[in-house]
């Protein structure tokens, strides 16, 4: 069990998918004007990412090498078909919102990045709680976004007015440019911590299976795929 | 042959695919250090995306349809546009190799694009036929290009200036990104 609870920990904090690896970014920028749609997107990617990392790994010794990416992406373009029709008929204001976003999941980096990091290498179990912290550690990174936007853009929070009626609600926020512009003060948040931790000699270097940007994870991915 | 135009302005400026409806996020911000790879790469998107807008338009209007498995359009679509940039690139490779050299390396970056996907949903969603669809994919193309090599311009020069530590390299282009965002705004009084 000890194995389970080091890969939530490792996706929620240690390799957050949000915050510390940069993955996944496209619905991370677009659907987060509201907190309620980035915990919706952020579970909808979790499902699937645990599902898809079961399987993967069940069929991992089946799969051939050449044809492995190809086959992972079947495996996760019919997850995300399934959670979608779901999606419609049970969650119909969620669907709506999410829209196209909810089959662009099949080409998120996250998914195809941990099928070949980690699920196509590692036995059933531990590949379900890795794809499961991966998962929650995005729904938080969405969801943290998402206040904040909503937060400043609306005067809400999930819905409920927080700030006094006072406030001028600062609607960029929750329109395109505010998305940079809340990803920028992240990463640059985040590049403070990492340096004043430097500074003190703490080793901040992730050891991960893609450097961030998601054009040289797909260089390797490629590298793979011509093999 | 005005309703074509008016969706070739809107996707092209208006709802620019990288800066409004942030499709493409990836290619953006990894390959747009220099404007030379950032326009190899515009190139090879337009390429792509209006290739598997015309044949993802005409296998759902003429294979799904019929069949009733239009469920299936997601599955079939990622590995028809996969095949498709597989295809492409070998193509280019033996007839014209002038074009394999400039086009060549960004290929493979573009069968996760969601960029692509993108468009492919979106025609379908928006139910627009072949002709439309094919319009709407190029002109998606265009303003991505238009977004990667003004980005790639910018960052040439940004690289001289003396930015805070802690806003160099990602987030100085998130900025950017930010602003341009701002800018194409003021496409929207076209409508």
């Amino acid at each position: 069990m000890n194995k389970a609870a080091e890969r939530l920990y490792n996706g929620l904090i240690k390799e957050n998918p949000t915050f510390v690896l940069m993955l996944g970014m496209c619905p991370t920028l677009a659907v987060t004007t509201l907190a309620m749609n980035g915990i919706g997107m952020g579970l909808t990617t979790t499902v699937i990412l645990a599902l898809s990392n079961v399987m993967i790994s069940a069929l991992r010794k089946v799969i051939p090498d050449g044809v492995r990416m190809p086959a992972y992406i079947v495996i996760v373009a019919s997850f995300v078909t399934i959670v979608q029709f779901l999606l419609q008929a049970y969650v119909p204001g969620l669907y709506e919102s999410l829209g196209i976003y909810i089959p662009l999941i099949v080409v998120n980096c996250i998914i195809l990045g941990r099928a070949e990091a980690y699920a196509s290498k590692n036995p059933v179990i531990p590949s379900f709680f890795d794809g499961l912290g991966m998962g929650l550690g995005f729904t938080v990174g969405l969801t943290a976004i998402g206040i904040v936007r909503e937060l400043i853009g609306s005067g809400k929070i999930f819905g409920f007015q927080v700030m006094p009626s006072a406030y001028e609600p600062v609607t960029i926020f929750i329109l395109a440019p505010g998305a940079f512009l809340v990803l920028t003060l992240l990463v640059a948040l985040q590049n403070r911590v990492k340096r004043s931790l430097e500074k003190k000699g703490i080793e901040t270097k992730i050891g991960s299976g893609c450097s961030g940007e998601c054009a040289s994870c797909q260089e390797s991915c490629k590298g793979g795929k011509t093999e | 042959m005005k309703e074509l135009f008016m969706i070739g302005v809107g996707a092209a400026l208006i709802n620019n695919v990288v800066l409004s409806q942030f499709l493409g996020i990836c290619a953006f911000l990894g390959v747009s250090r220099k404007t030379g790879t950032a326009a190899g790469m515009g190139a090879a998107v337009i390429f792509v995306i209006t290739l598997s807008s015309l044949i993802t338009g005409i296998l759902y209007r003429c294979v799904l349809v019929p069949l009733h498995v239009e469920y299936l359009q997601t599955i079939v679509f990622i590995l028809i546009i996969a095949a498709l940039v597989q295809f492409v690139e070998m193509a280019l490779k033996k007839y014209s190799h002038a074009l394999y050299e400039a086009l060549g390396v960004y290929l493979p970056l573009i069968t996760t694009n969601c960029a692509v996907l993108g468009v492919a949903l979106i025609n379908v969603q928006k139910n627009y036929n072949i002709l439309e669809g094919v319009v709407y994919g190029l002109a998606t193309a265009i303003g991505f290009f238009i977004a990667i090599v003004l980005m790639a311009g910018i960052r040439e020069k940004i690289e001289d200036n003396d930015i805070p530590e802690s806003f160099k390299g990602t987030p100085i282009v998130l900025l950017t990104a930010c602003l341009m965002a701002i800018a194409f705004f003021g496409f929207s009084g076209l409508k």
